[in-house]
């Protein structure tokens, strides 16, 4: 079943044309890459189609449904980390709910707020680390915190815009290997921007390859530099 | 406590423990968001706003108020779309508006000597009309971050991870801007729009000397700054000091202490 599905996407920034009619389609479940050199538009599509910015035209829809009807609790985005403050003072507990209920000054910590922070921490091997300072934890560590916060809501779909950025070698191949377990076990759609191009491809099981904004491969994924090769034979996306 | 025996010390009590209140959880967002220099520009553009009432014969800290809220809405309209760096914007808007008041005074034909008050403050001039203008102004500030205090620590964190949240970035940014703007107008009385920005910056700071956790931070920068204003204000009767000036100063001294002896980490005398 479609869950994501972009149509005809266009975005102007000012008087430039950065995604060109983009079109493709995402099955629920599928681990989706997009990878594509700097400029490409592959950070912009993502934040199209998680609604943080509207497209010039075309649509985004989530089950047939134009995203913003959509329930934002399905979707989760987690930003690049050049975007955010590793020394932001907050505990991990805090941090997972962040921008999930939004009553009080220090949040809830109730039974259903505990049980659905360690739920989210456990999916990520973070058991037990409510307590711990954010600024306190590794790159990686604070990544997988930010993981947790996007699984809080137990979306059925999550963005992920370049997660392994920083990370050591070590450390992005546990957070790969992570991803397709949460698939398998949640059963959970991820659409990830990544130029980790080699490691990406081992998990994704489909491809989108942004070149100056526009989809030149869509389908399974492939060796690098082969999309050029294959990609003349294949639909493009977004029927 | 003989001095509040006198009308005027009563009133200028409620107005420190006001603005301490009010300024230390802005403060909170301006340190946590790196806004100290914007607290800066727009206290300062404040003063054009205390000018035109003054000229105009109005209540200046309504004038001060409009002024400052348009400054911060226009600097937080142009860093948005990007056609100004930030604190480009915050340059021009500062000096400029100083500079508008200043001519408005000069122009003028009478002798506006409570500037200077607006200036540095007066705690002691505080009247009746502005007790009450610093309780609303301080009301619709404090409804506003405490009611959104979560969303707000949402957006300082990351933007789009707002955005995608569903919250609403434009209405929280341009909210915690004007409420900054507002936060002068409850200083400008008793601190005075050159020593405001101090208030903005310095409880918020000496919180962060002592935790890396949000609820302590927020709390410390609240007793902090009550008991600046508090103690300031005792100083300025016992001494006869200016009394924007003592509450700055024992804000300050209470950081230097704070960042000495900083239990985050190894403080210089440990």
């Amino acid at each position: 079943m479609t869950i994501l599905r972009g149509k005809e996407i266009e975005v102007y920034f000012g008087s430039k044309l950065v995604l060109k009619k983009v079109g493709f389609s995402v099955l629920e479940g599928e681990l989706a890459a997009i990878i594509g050199a700097n400029g490409a538009g592959k950070t912009t599509l993502l934040r199209v189609l998680s609604g943080i910015i509207k497209p010039s035209k075309g649509e985004v829809l989530f089950f047939d449904k134009p995203i913003k009807n959509v329930d934002l609790k399905q979707l989760a985005y987690l930003p690049q980390k050049s975007n955010f403050d590793a020394q932001f003072p907050l505990r991990v507990f805090d941090m997972v709910q962040l921008g999930w209920g939004t009553k009080g000054i220090f949040g809830r910590n109730g039974y259903r707020e505990t049980k659905n922070v360690g739920w989210a921490l456990e999916q990520v091997g973070l058991e037990g680390f409510e307590k711990r300072f954010f600024t306190e934890l590794s790159g990686g560590q604070q990544q997988l915190v930010l993981l947790a916060k996007t699984l809080y809501a137990k979306p059925r779909l999550i963005f992920l815009d370049e997660p392994t950025t920083g990370l050591d070698p070590l450390a992005r191949k546990r957070f790969y290997d992570l991803l397709v377990s949460l698939r398998e076990r949640l059963g959970l759609t991820i659409l990830i921007v990544s130029h980790d191009q080699e490691a990406v491809l081992e998990v994704a099981s489909k491809l989108l390859v942004l070149d100056e904004g526009k989809i030149v491969y869509d389908g399974q994924p492939v060796a690098p530099g082969l999309w050029n090769k294959t990609s003349a034979s294949l639909p493009q996306g977004g029927d | 406590m003989e001095m509040l025996n006198f009308a005027f010390m009563q009133r200028a009590l409620i107005a420190v423990l006001v603005i301490g209140l009010v300024s230390s959880i802005a403060s909170f967002f301006v340190i946590l968001r790196r806004l100290a220099f914007i607290g800066a520009g727009i206290s300062h553009s404040a003063f054009g706003g205390i000018a035109l009432g003054l000229v105009l014969g109005i209540n200046p800290l309504g004038t001060a108020g409009i002024f400052g809220v348009l400054v911060a809405v226009f600097v937080a309209w142009l860093s948005r779309r990007g056609a100004v760096y930030e604190d480009t914007a915050i340059g021009i808007f500062f000096s400029g508006a100083m500079a508008f008041g200043i001519a408005l005074l000069s122009l003028g034909k009478g002798y506006y000597g409570d500037a200077m008050s607006y200036l540095f403050g007066n705690v002691l001039a505080v009247s009746t009309t502005d007790l009450w203008i610093l309780a609303l102004t301080g009301s619709v500030v404090l409804a506003f971050l405490l009611s959104y205090f979560r969303a707000l620590l949402c957006l300082s964190f990351n933007e789009e991870c707002a955005k995608a949240s569903g919250l609403p970035v434009n209405f929280l940014y341009y909210g915690l801007m004007i409420s900054l703007a507002l936060t002068v107008v409850v200083a400008a009385k008793t601190v005075g729009v050159v020593l405001a920005s101090a208030l903005l910056v310095v409880p918020g700071a000496t919180g962060f000397q002592f935790s890396k956790d949000y609820k302590v931070i927020l709390v410390v920068s609240v007793v902090s700054s009550l008991i600046s204003a508090l103690s300031g204000l005792w100083l300025s009767y016992q001494f006869g000091l200016a009394s924007g000036a003592s509450i700055v100063l024992v804000a300050t001294l209470i950081f230097f202490l704070a960042f000495l002896f900083s239990p985050k980490r190894d403080g210089v005398f440990r």
